[in-house]
């Protein structure tokens, strides 16, 4: 890529360098063809060793027990059996997860989503008495490691009377520092003038942000519905402290269990890698559809 | 904000109601942040100082204040408590020392890889490198489990070289006993065997990484590895083609222009990768979580885990909560450095246009509520 396009490539990208440079087309002597020819071997290789846990992962998923531990190198199973996936809708709960956490994720993204934006207003276009401190303290929480507060956030829960209950899995996610942040900084970016002339019509603060305000923050407002969604499909943390349940276990703590918990025994290998693989069909499709977004390295505050 | 010192005053008729709406826009996410994260964190010091034992709530008058007991339990007091701890600062710090450089090292190479100016598939290669930074830590820990058990896919590989692989997430043994032990060195000397700092023996500090912690390193390299890949293909977009240019005229060979042009330039970038590495290395808990974290004869343990078994497990609610806080302190303290020298040494045109990575970062630190 080249400093003369400020768009990424389409991803799809076998994209032709732009007719710019010419310097580049010329023809390469023998070192630089070689040294490509090197470039590409070194790429194709770590590309496949990113590849291939996942690949190996859906080929075992539709193995039997006994050949996944037997020959685990095998891209084909001599036998396709869906075995795996039978038990996981039959003696493993696994809808009832997968319907949590689809539940939670929704909730908690949409929340997020509108929260954030609203406080990000705020914080950027209305003028308050304390705005700067509550901007400051926002920037300072942003800084608070997520780790150190799972013991404090269980002893919040069960002074709430939130504890095992969907109330205490979602509404502590809701709104998060990092959101807040993100938002501001793009109404920043917004200049003033395009609220001047709802303001003179008389619409008030809501108004205008629900209907002008909002709609113009689309790109930002889809960077933090990616950011919630992923991060609330795959969080964990918080999801061991504030249910007990079985009956309120999301994909994540279900399917750890799978593995260490009282479920998890033996070789049962392809029962796992099937869980692994239908938890990250939802995360690995939103990726797909927004990939461009996401991996966007020229747009700054744009890139989750 | 210059430019509000032109607008008209407060309560003009035009802005009415502009004040109380700013407060109600903010009051949901200040009401949430106050409940469920300064709250909690006020309510875990109290119980950190305290002797609750779990039972009814912190608050209630039986509990008493303890001063500074549960924390010197882990770290001065002679005892269990203190070798978990010790055990546990001694796994994470060789797990930061593994991961930190090395995944600075490959995200660098696999930029400067995907970066050339004339590769072909460069989206291909991209995602191929970022998919394991979206996908669940639960989902990673399983796929590794799988490649990395004695019969599995990575040890059929060391096999097929005719080498013979270890039992991965069950061994216990450090990697620097392991290579003394080639040599013959297999007991401390007396000096060695003495006790080190909290309550560990020099000869245990220095065994090096379990080989099951080993294994998690790969793991965690391979899922933040794509991650830290976009930030320096951000740094590297900032550096141009006029520069390449430049630089080709000079005759600068690919080696020579990496280390002198590209590698001077990426500082900013760099020392956020590491610093952000740093921060998101003190926090591994997931991982460690979903395998059990007593395995491997408690060589993958983590202070963050810990802290969490300690409470969660043990019911010793208020070290678990003590040694929470250490982590808190200490990793705050990381930031705070970290803020301090980005603004100490970048020139104010770099910082406008790179604060973005870091804010990035953050915001995926902040939503996933830790590094994986």
């Amino acid at each position: 890529m080249t400093a003369v396009e400020h768009r990424p490539v389409p991803a799809s990208a076998d994209a032709p360098t732009p007719p710019k440079p010419m310097k580049r087309k010329k023809k390469l002597g023998g070192r630089a063809r070689s040294g490509m020819l090197l470039g590409y071997l070194i790429l194709i290789g770590l590309a496949l060793i990113y590849i291939y846990p996942f690949i190996i992962s859906i080929s075992a998923s539709f193995k039997t027990d006994a050949e996944a531990t037997q020959n685990p190198l095998g891209l084909v199973p001599e036998t396709i059996t869906f075995a795996a996936y039978e038990r996981l809708f039959g003696d493993v709960p696994f809808p009832l997860w997968a319907g949590n956490t689809m539940l939670v994720t929704v909730v908690v993204t949409l929340g997020r989503v509108f929260f954030d934006s609203l406080a990000g207003y705020a914080l950027s276009r209305l003028r308050f008495r304390g705005r700067t401190v509550i901007f400051v303290a926002f920037i300072a929480i942003l800084s608070v490691p997520g780790v150190v507060l799972l013991i404090p956030r269980f002893l919040i829960l069960q002074q709430l009377g939130l504890y095992d209950t969907y109330g205490g899995m979602i509404i502590p996610l809701l709104s998060t520092a990092a959101g807040v942040f993100i938002m501001k900084q793009f109404f920043d970016s917004l200049p003033d003038s395009i609220e001047e002339a709802a303001r003179i019509d008389g619409a008030g603060p809501f108004r205008i942000f629900w209907t002008i305000v909002l709609p113009m923050a689309t790109p930002a407002l889809v960077t933090l519905f990616i950011l919630s969604f992923q991060g609330s499909w795959n969080e964990l943390g918080h999801f061991i402290v504030s249910r007990q349940s079985p009956e309120l276990n999301t994909l994540t703590t279900g399917v750890a269990s799978l593995v260490s918990g009282q479920l998890g025994s033996g070789n049962q290998f392809p029962l796992q890698l099937a869980a692994a693989v239908l938890m990250t069909i939802p995360v690995a499709v939103l990726f797909f559809i927004f990939q461009r977004r996401i991996m966007n390295t020229t747009e700054g505050a744009e890139k989750g | 904000m210059a430019q509000t010192a032109a607008r008209p005053r407060r309560g003009g008729g035009i802005r009415r109601g502009e004040a109380r709406a700013g407060v109600l826009f903010v009051a949901p996410a200040v009401l949430l942040t106050v409940v469920f994260l300064v709250l909690p964190i006020a309510l875990a010091l109290w119980v950190s100082l305290s002797d609750w034992n779990g039972f009814q709530s912190p608050l209630n008058p039986r509990v008493n204040f303890v001063g500074l007991e549960n924390y010197a339990a882990v770290t001065t007091d002679e005892g269990l408590a203190q070798q978990n701890f010790g055990t546990a600062v001694r796994n994470n710090l060789y797990y930061v020392l593994f991961v930190v450089p090395l995944q600075t090292i490959i995200a660098l190479l696999l930029a400067v890889q995907v970066n050339r100016a004339m590769l072909r598939g460069r989206g291909f290669f991209r995602t191929a490198f970022y998919f394991p930074s979206v996908t669940s830590t639960v989902a990673i820990v399983i796929v590794f489990q799988f490649l990395f058990t004695a019969s599995g896919a990575i040890n059929a590989v060391i096999g097929f070289f005719g080498g013979e692989g270890p039992n991965w997430l069950n061994d216990s043994t450090g990697i620097f006993h392991g290579l003394l032990s080639t040599v013959g060195v297999t007991e401390p000397s007396a000096a060695l065997a003495a006790d080190g700092p909290l309550g560990v023996s020099w000869w245990q500090w220095l065994a090096g990484p379990s080989v099951a912690m080993s294994s998690l390193i790969m793991l965690s390299i391979f899922t933040t590895s794509g991650t830290f890949m976009l930030l320096f293909l951000a740094g590297l977009q900032n550096i141009g083609a006029e520069i390449d240019e430049a630089t080709r005229m000079d005759g600068a060979g690919p080696v020579r222009k990496f280390f002198s042009v590209t590698l001077p330039m990426l500082r900013p970038t760099l020392f956020t990768v590491l610093t952000l590495g740093l921060i998101g290395s003190w926090q591994v808990f997931d991982q460690i979580y979903v395998l059990g974290g007593g395995t491997a004869g408690g060589t993958i343990n983590t202070p963050a885990f810990l802290s969490y078994r300690t409470s969660f497990v043990d019911l010793a609610w208020g070290q678990g909560a003590a040694i929470a806080f250490i982590l808190f302190v200490f990793i705050i303290l990381l930031t705070l450095l970290q803020r301090w020298i980005l603004r100490e040494r970048t020139p104010r045109a770099f910082r406008r246009r790179d604060p973005q990575p870091t804010a990035a970062a953050d915001a995926q630190r902040a939503t996933e509520g830790g590094v994986r």
